[in-house]
């Protein structure tokens, strides 16, 4: 047992601190530590410099661009990045359908989609939900019927985060409706300009534009892009999923979020309530990050640690908690969410209506919070 | 940075864990002990110290061992787990701290060799009655005459003070001169002895003119040390409860399996496993934040340790409120009952945390600083 990190451990972690600062534009930076909106501009910009300096995808293959680090250098790259308000590489490029066409692609899919994913040359969405398969994922519906070479698809997608900028959707299709619910899956990467793609958009309740929904009529996909094999979706869709360790908690971003308050807020930080319920979800945040700490240290080389479930689950609850005290602290400039820029009131206060309301979503996705609480229930204390 | 054990205390944990069973291998063993005077088992004791574990935070030219927080740490949460009776925290940790940390060679020598071996229990009496968490004392006052010292007042709860031979006292100094620490002989006292909500002993202690010895050189004002030890036995006293709560959890995580009603088991139902989720996930921060702070102690740094006893007793309140509380909860009424471990756990662990620390008080110090900083850092 040991607090300090290894030297070279501190020095790769000073190394990230002084890229990510002085980098990384720092117009893009502010965007995200005052909380405004990045545009598609500023996210394709910064995962830009960072895949120059090979910090987009250091958790994929080293041939692919991956750094061949530890978790715990990768815990300190995402955490220093948060700090520095860095955007996070796009998660449905990096995190997502990147390390699964490294694991199951073709060596052909790989080298057409992966540099230009790293890079974000390539937009891609994520086409998994449906309005009758949330967390029921296995009763989706979308259809891929095999046409000569093609596949033919039908059906609907919906929460397709940020589906208006994409420029290719990976998708989970019903390819055999005749076995298992599971076992009848596949995953196929589909060009969205492709005809009978139709991406409609969803207002959400803090007004922004962030969801969509995705139709399918008669989309014809080459069968090249099928990726692993047919029937392999629902593998491929839990590799996916369970494939992170790393940055299960936004902890760097709801600290920075925190420690903002106490200066944006600072006329309100004599009141001791105020102090008390920032104290207190600074232990939080602290024992939370410790925990993704411990996780880290343990679960290199071997399986996660059984704590890495709590880091979803009290990771969105704080990160949802800071939100609360954020409109609690605005107040009555709140309600001037939606009035024009030369509104008298200042910006943080403006914003803490719509993010608090934007945020109830971090319990709904990537696995519910109850979903959670069934993991732990079932694979840890085996109820 | 590493949050794993070593060889070598991974087989401290494994002796201290077999030890603990052979006097405590069910609850039933943990009422017939409590239930008889001193309140726990002198044997277990002198086990304990023959494996060197009573020693284990003392200088070897001490007769200690000289091992490290985590190590002291291990031991108490084996002791939470079986919530045995013995009072490590309070004679090892707390008065054999005052001792180690102030005492003169000689003293040292004297008391934390006889306490390693066993041959004496140590108390510390630094609360006065409706007193609260202060290094500085109120309800004990020094008198000197000449080089003879004597202390008059009550203090009280004093842990371990009725089965004490030794009382390490925290008293006023004549002419507001600060807070001295002082060794009296328990039979210079009176003492009145009981049972706390947990069954285990604490006695309220009355000075008359008692003689003591300064720890130490006298007359200093020594609030700042006594402050540390406080600070580093809250933090003992979190590894302690963890050892609690992770014994709760197991039990009600088991009970849930095998309990049965309406036919089926407990964990058929999702409002009670989710229940039980909520309980690991609790008890997974608390674990993090215990394993944080005693390795905090190691870099000697007095501030760093104040503020790691802040946080982790924090953690540790509120975890223990819910764990404790839910695991009686959903045990149901056996679980109120006194033979079995699960709610006298929860006795336990509010037994720890107002002896030591509760969360109102370790919160509020905490927003006392909260603008002091920017980030809290974790490392």
């Amino acid at each position: 047992m040991q607090l300090e990190l290894s030297p070279a451990d501190a020095e790769f972690r000073a190394r990230m601190r002084e890229f990510f600062t002085t980098k990384v534009p720092q117009e893009i930076r502010d965007t995200v530590l005052e909380g405004r909106h990045l545009t598609r501009d500023q996210i394709v910009e910064s995962q830009r410099v960072l895949n120059a300096e090979g910090l987009a995808v250091p958790h994929w293959p080293t041939e692919w661009g991956g750094q061949d680090w530890t978790d715990l250098q990768r815990h300190l790259w995402h955490e220093e990045m948060q700090r520095a308000g860095v955007p996070i590489p796009l998660a449905f490029n990096a995190s997502m359908i990147g390390p699964v066409i490294a694991q199951f692609g073709t060596e052909e899919q790989k080298k057409r989609f992966l540099p230009d994913t790293a890079n974000l040359d390539i937009w891609w969405s994520q086409g998994f939900s449906e309005p009758d398969a949330g967390s029921d994922l296995a009763s989706l519906r979308t259809t891929a019927v095999r046409d000569g070479d093609d596949w033919v698809v039908n059906g609907q997608k919906t929460w397709t985060t940020l589906g208006q900028h994409g420029d290719w959707i990976f998708t989970l299709v019903r390819t055999d409706p005749e076995v298992k619910k599971q076992a009848g899956i596949s995953m196929l990467l589909i060009d969205m300009t492709t005809p009978g793609v139709e991406v409609r958009p969803i207002e959400l309740i803090d007004g922004g534009h962030e969801v969509n929904e995705v139709w399918f009529t008669d989309v014809r996909v080459p069968g090249d892009l099928l990726v692993g094999e047919p029937g392999q979706g629902w593998t491929i869709a839990k590799f996916l999923l369970g494939n992170e360790r790393v940055g299960v908690a936004p902890v760097g971003a709801t600290k920075r979020a925190l420690a903002s308050l106490k200066t944006t807020a600072a006329a309100q930080m004599d009141d001791p309530m105020v102090r008390a319920r920032v104290a207190e979800l600074e232990n939080q945040l602290l024992a939370l990050e410790l925990t993704a700490l411990r996780v880290v240290a343990h679960s290199a080389g071997g399986e996660p640690h059984p704590a890495s479930s709590v880091l979803k689950l009290r990771g969105t609850e704080l990160q949802q908690a800071v939100s609360e005290l954020a409109l609690d602290l605005a107040g009555p400039a709140s309600l001037a969410s939606r009035a024009d820029e030369d509104s008298p009131q200042d910006g943080w206060a403006r914003r803490s209506a719509p993010t608090y309301l934007n945020l109830r979503k971090a319990s709904i996705y990537g696995g519910s919070n109850e979903i959670q609480r069934q993991i732990i229930s079932r694979t840890i204390l085996g109820l | 940075m590493d949050f794993t054990y070593d060889d070598e205390q991974q087989a401290l944990r494994e002796a201290v864990r077999g030890l603990l069973a052979t006097a405590y291998a069910d609850h039933d063993a943990r009422r017939r002990t409590v239930a008889e005077e001193p309140g726990f088992d002198r044997a277990l004791w002198g086990r304990l110290a023959e494996m060197g574990v009573l020693g284990l935070p003392f200088a070897e030219e001490h007769g200690g061992v000289g091992a490290g927080p985590v190590e002291i740490g291990i031991v108490c949460q084996e002791l939470g787990r079986v919530l045995a009776p013995e009072p490590y925290l309070a004679s090892v940790v707390h008065a054999g701290g005052l001792v180690a940390a102030l005492g003169s060679p000689e003293q040292k020598a004297d008391l934390l060799g006889r306490l390693s071996a066993g041959e004496v229990v140590l108390a510390a009496a630094d609360t006065s009655p409706g007193g609260r968490w202060a290094s500085r004392a109120d309800g004990v006052r020094a008198s000197v005459s000449g080089d003879a010292w004597t202390l008059d007042g009550v203090a009280d709860p004093v842990v371990a003070g009725e089965s004490a031979d030794v009382i390490i006292v925290t008293a006023a100094l004549p002419d507001d001169g600060g807070t001295g620490v002082f060794v009296v002989d328990a039979a210079d006292v009176e003492r009145t002895g009981y049972a706390t909500a947990d069954l285990t002993r604490a006695a309220s202690v009355r000075f008359t003119g008692s003689a003591a010895t300064p720890l130490g050189a006298p007359g200093r004002d020594l609030a700042p040390s006594i402050a540390t030890i406080s600070d580093l036995t809250r933090i003992m006293g979190a590894n302690q409860a963890l050892g609690v709560m992770q014994s709760q959890v197991r039990a009600t995580s088991d009970y849930l399996k095998s309990r049965k009603q309406f036919g089926v088991t407990l964990n058929t139902f999702q409002a009670l496993t989710f229940r039980a989720a909520d309980m690991y996930v609790s008890l997974e921060l608390a674990h993090s934040m215990v394993d944080w702070a005693t390795m905090t102690i190691a870099g000697g740094d007095r501030g760093v340790v104040a503020e790691a006893a802040d946080r982790v007793g924090l953690q540790v309140s509120r975890a223990g409120r819910h764990i404790g509380q839910e695991a009686i909860q959903l045990h149901g009424g056996i679980g109120m009952t006194a033979e079995y471990a699960v709610g006298v756990g929860t006795a336990h662990l509010e037994v720890l945390d107002q002896w030591l620390g509760n969360a109102p008080h370790h919160l509020s110090r905490l927003a006392g600083r909260v603008t002091d900083h920017e980030l809290v850092e974790a490392l």
